[in-house]
């Protein structure tokens, strides 16, 4: 694989033949734990085997968005960095601002448009033009759950919503706690992409969510939905607010709590526990939506320094592109390849799972971006929904009064 | 620089000294001007754009300021601060004067006991506002622990609930810089002239007399410049929510400084988010120039 | 009350004072009580930044470590991830050293300088430009975030030490100038008049007359400018390139990884590490800090 990579970027530093001698890569990112950066070391080997450098401009927090900040300020100081990490709505956001480099002569190339999936090549491409390289798909309609507590009650997993309400109630009754979930906005909104998914069917998620169609937003279904989301309000203990997401995992891990909600990133939290999937810990979609994938992506996005792609920018996206790194990435992050022909081989049970429910999703047209997680609508929509949503969570209003904010806010955010 | 100039020669030497004073000031002047206000002038003209992403120029009017209005979190920031603030600087205030008379009293191990004071000042946010999270979270905190120690009744869930949750604000800001005030206080105390005191004692007044009339009222600079740096740390507070609630429980602990932020930097309305930083600064300005406008006119 | 008032009778007559009272007893025990309250977060955050990381999540927070270790402050200090390569925080200390140091320094000089010529060289409407100086305080720094990239991408200080300086020193002018204006408010004028008489010039004056009386006010100038610019994230981060990212981004890199397995244990070593500097600063000046607050900040 990495034989076939290299010899790929030779074929494309062939082709794109700029005359400036290959500079140093400068990669704006916010990957900066163990294993992630782990992951990164193997790209940045690779560019430094071609002789390319890796400034490293790692800026965590707030899931991206203290690296957004960081990145207009540079933009706007006429300083870019070289790459930047992006999610979803941002890299379309900054495309229109035509300020990202053109990356078809290499997409066209090294063929990405037979191998990443449709739904995700929308949040790569603008006006019919790569403009960034995916690293991988991360799905975020997973159920996570403790085996033991599950087989010591008797539970099998749940496979639709009044099954999954009366494990719930099942765990309740034994006197732990049902749902590990940690109160922050993303956290509630990551719960409720599955619930709306799960009530109101895959036609409805898009209408509502992407298309933002008042009369889906204010309908009955997303009532129910907001319903759903108090029924499972009351299976969470009463000190869920502000709690990190991996202190819910961690619950899960010791047994205090069932299940919980979240991304496939939780994984790695029971992986670094000692935990074996489908022998100490369960991982399956949210009941009702086995077909569906929602999904977020990581990519990196390259800053246009003139009118053709910088040819260490492109060796990068040739080497982020490359199966070996998106399999060994892929492997530490929890996450799955973001093309569908990389090798399951190194992947656990779980990330072999993701991998084809992925394949399955993308060819079926149930791979849909996710509303929590940036890829369903702009960054103002999406915050306005979370706002709704962790309100009702908390019980600032009824699921009626929840429908009308949620038509308003989205009115006025759009 | 010993002046040559002399009577016969009032020329450039003479002139160039006369204006050093402004000379020197001038690069101050000028760093204010552009840097201050000149990014308010320019925020306010965004405030009236559309601007989204970075800055764009379309004029859109009033609808900013209408949409601000319009969003409920907004309401629940403004109110929030006032809350926060008043709280915060009263009991501060307190606070420091209470453990600066208390330490003013010949104590062993001042020093000590001063730093152990002021410490939180030294540290960042970032980080502490885990050890606070923590601390105030009832299933592994203070609730937590008190329950271990057999008071099986004892609750303090504050950080939970979204009426309450503005008061942890309070109890970890004032934390950080009571002990700031108390230095202030303290210093305050120390410049007071001890033979009033006397002269008061012997005539027989009570402590608590003492305190409250002669004591207190000396202190009034004392109280301006911590008022001062309280309001200045109020309203630019942060770190600490972030690192803290997050703004939560759901939009319950939004202050006008996070809620900036998140509509220009994270939700992508910059023009909202400057329209929020005018309201924001235009409410300083209320507060704060007619208390300099008194404390510079008293001063000449 | 009672505390307060039998010690003001023991401050009177000192002597007294280290003789057995139970008020005092009292007293020192309210102080030990205030101890407490701001020791907590840092006794949760020294605690568990001596524990593995499987201590803390199995819960037990406040409890001591079980099993004793200095592993995560190793690592915080020299092998933990900030980025691609696991450097630990050590090299961005050298980061926010490079820029803290010529920041406190220019900002602490042109606040003297400032001081220095609004009291002794006055103007007409000195009042009022140190009025506007002073309003800039207040402006919240997110707001000046894109404006401020502008201008130092116009001025060619983009993503570098310098510019960091600069921003830190134009936002913490109005401080400086604050604290060495009322300090040499209170600075007799009749000094610098006879020394004018003499001959002596707009500099020497401020060299030989003013500046070395200036050590207690310099220090509380420092420490505050220390404690601030040290502590910056946002400026840090926002105004910083890959080679020159002060030593806050990398603790929020380290504490604020999103979807990474969380190292409590290091991010709290980390925190304390980070913290040092600005603890050092207030252990060793803050015996001067009292006494420059004193004469400085809190007269009128």
């Amino acid at each position: 694989m990495r034989k076939l990579a290299t010899s790929m970027t030779a074929l494309a530093t062939l082709f794109i033949a700029t005359q400036a001698q290959a500079e140093d890569v400068e990669v704006l990112h916010w990957w900066t734990s163990g294993g992630e950066a782990a992951a990164l070391n193997v790209l940045k080997g690779d560019l430094e085997s071609q002789g390319i450098g890796w400034q490293d401009m790692p800026v965590a927090g707030g899931g991206g968005t203290q690296a957004m900040t960081v990145l207009r300020a540079r933009v706007t100081a006429g300083n870019p960095p070289t790459a930047v990490q992006m999610l979803g709505f941002d890299i379309l956001d900054w495309a229109k601002e035509g300020a990202l480099a053109d990356l078809n002569i290499l997409a066209g190339m090294e063929g990405w448009d037979a191998v990443v999936p449709e739904a995700l090549q929308q949040f790569a491409k603008h006006d019919g033009k790569w403009v960034s390289a995916p690293v991988n798909v991360h799905s975020t309609n997973w159920v996570w759950a403790n085996k033991a507590v599950l087989d010591e009650l008797g539970i099998a997993v749940p496979t639709t919503w009044d099954e999954f309400v009366a494990a719930l109630e099942a765990v309740k009754a034994s006197g732990k706690t049902a749902i590990a979930h940690g109160g922050q906005a993303w956290q509630d909104a990551t719960v409720f992409d599955a619930v709306v998914m799960s009530t109101g069917g895959l036609d409805f998620y898009k209408s509502a969510f992407i298309d933002l169609d008042e009369d889906a937003l204010g309908s009955d279904t997303m009532k129910e939905a907001f319903d759903r989301m108090g029924v499972i309000r009351s299976y969470v203990d009463d000190n869920f607010s502000g709690r990190d997401w991996n202190l819910a995992t961690a619950m899960v891990i010791n047994g205090d709590a069932a299940f919980q909600m979240m991304g496939d990133w939780a994984k790695g939290e029971f992986l670094n526990a000692g935990k074996v999937p489908d022998q100490d810990f369960l991982c399956f979609r949210f009941p009702g939506t086995q077909e569906q994938v929602t999904f977020n992506a990581d990519q990196f996005a390259m800053f246009a320094q003139g009118p053709e792609v910088g040819k260490e920018q492109a060796a990068l996206a040739t080497a982020i592109l490359s199966p070996s790194f998106q399999s060994a990435f892929n492997v530490v992050k929890g996450s799955v390849p973001a093309r569908t022909d990389v090798s399951n081989e190194a992947f656990d049970a779980c990330g072999k799972k993701g991998m084809a429910d992925l394949k399955a999703a993308a060819a079926s047209g149930n791979l849909v971006g996710s509303m929590a997680h940036g890829h369903a609508n702009p960054a103002s929509v999406k915050n306005a929904i979370y706002d709704v949503v962790t309100a009702h969570f908390n019980g600032e209003y009824d699921s009626a009064a929840a429908v009308d904010e949620l038509v308003t806010a989205v009115q006025i955010n759009k | 620089m010993p002046s040559s100039a002399t009577a016969t020669r009032p020329g450039l030497a003479d002139r160039l000294r006369d204006a050093l004073p402004k000379l020197v000031l001038s690069p101050t002047v000028a760093i204010v001007a552009i840097f201050v206000y000149g990014f308010i002038a320019f925020t306010l003209y965004l405030s009236f754009t559309d601007s989204r992403i970075l800055p764009t120029f379309g004029w859109v009017g009033w609808q900013n300021y209408e949409n601000l209005f319009r969003i409920r979190a907004w309401d629940t920031a403004v109110n929030n601060l006032i809350v926060f603030g008043v709280l915060y600087i009263v009991v501060c205030c307190a606070l420091g004067l209470l453990l600066a008379i208390l330490l003013d009293q010949r104590i062993r191990a001042e020093g000590f006991i001063r730093t152990i004071y002021l410490y939180p000042m030294a540290l960042s946010f970032i980080v502490t506002g885990v050890a606070w999270k923590w601390f105030l979270d009832p299933g592994i905190g203070l609730e937590a622990v008190v329950r271990g120690w057999g008071f099986e009744s004892f609750t303090f869930g504050w950080i939970k609930d979204s009426d309450m949750a503005i008061y942890t604000i309070v109890i970890a800001a004032v934390w950080q810089t009571s002990g700031f005030v108390m230095a202030m206080f303290l210093a305050g105390l120390r410049g007071i002239d001890s033979e009033m005191m006397k002269a008061a004692q012997i005539d027989g007044a009570s402590t608590f007399a003492l305190y409250r009339r002669i004591v207190i009222p000396q202190l009034r600079p004392a109280f301006m410049s911590a008022f001062v740096v309280l309001a200045h740390m109020a309203i630019k507070s942060y770190d600490l929510v972030i690192a803290l609630t997050g703004g939560g429980p759901g939009t319950a602990t939004e202050l006008p400084a996070t809620f900036m932020y998140s509509y220009t930097f994270t939700r992508n309305q910059m023009g909202i988010g400057a329209a929020s930083a005018v309201i924001m600064l235009m409410t300083i300005a209320a507060i704060i120039v007619p208390y300099l406008w008194s404390e510079l006119r008293e001063k000449k | 009350m009672t505390a307060i008032s039998e010690n003001t009778a023991a401050a009177a007559e000192p002597r007294r004072a280290s003789a057995f009272n139970p008020a005092r007893v009292v007293l020192y025990a309210l102080l030990a009580l205030f101890c407490i309250y701001y020791l907590l977060p840092l006794y949760v955050m020294v605690v568990n930044s001596l524990k593995p990381l499987s201590e803390i999540t199995a819960g037990g927070m406040m409890a001591l470590p079980g099993d004793w270790t200095i592993a995560p402050w190793q690592s915080a200090w020299s092998s933990a991830q900030v980025g691609v390569e696991a450097t630990g925080l050590r090299p961005y200390f050298v980061n926010s050293i490079l820029m803290v140091v010529p920041a406190v320094a220019l900002s602490t000089i042109l606040g003297a300088l400032n001081g220095y010529v609004l009291t002794k060289w006055p103007f007409r409407g000195a009042s009022i430009l140190f009025g506007l100086l002073l309003f800039g305080c207040f402006i919240p720094f997110q707001m000046v975030l894109i404006p401020m990239a502008r201008m130092l991408g116009l001025m060619g200080l983009a993503g570098s030490v310098p510019g960091l300086i600069f921003v830190h020193l134009v936002y913490g002018i109005g401080f400086s100038t604050l604290y060495f204006r009322n300090y040499y408010a209170a600075f007799p004028t009749e000094l610098v008049r006879a020394a004018q008489i003499d001959g002596a010039g707009f500099f020497t004056i401020f060299w030989r007359i003013l500046l070395p009386s200036s050590g207690p006010i310099a220090v509380v100038c420092i420490i505050w400018q220390f404690t601030n610019i040290w502590n910056d994230f946002l400026f840090g981060a926002s105004f910083s390139d890959f080679d020159s990212q002060p030593m806050t981004v990398a603790l929020n890199n380290l504490v604020q990884s999103s979807t990474g397995v969380k190292e409590y244990n290091v991010h709290f070593a980390g925190a304390i590490m980070a913290a040092l500097p600005t603890l050092l600063v207030y252990i060793v000046a803050g015996r001067f800090f009292v006494r420059g607050l004193m004469a400085g900040s809190v007269k009128g």
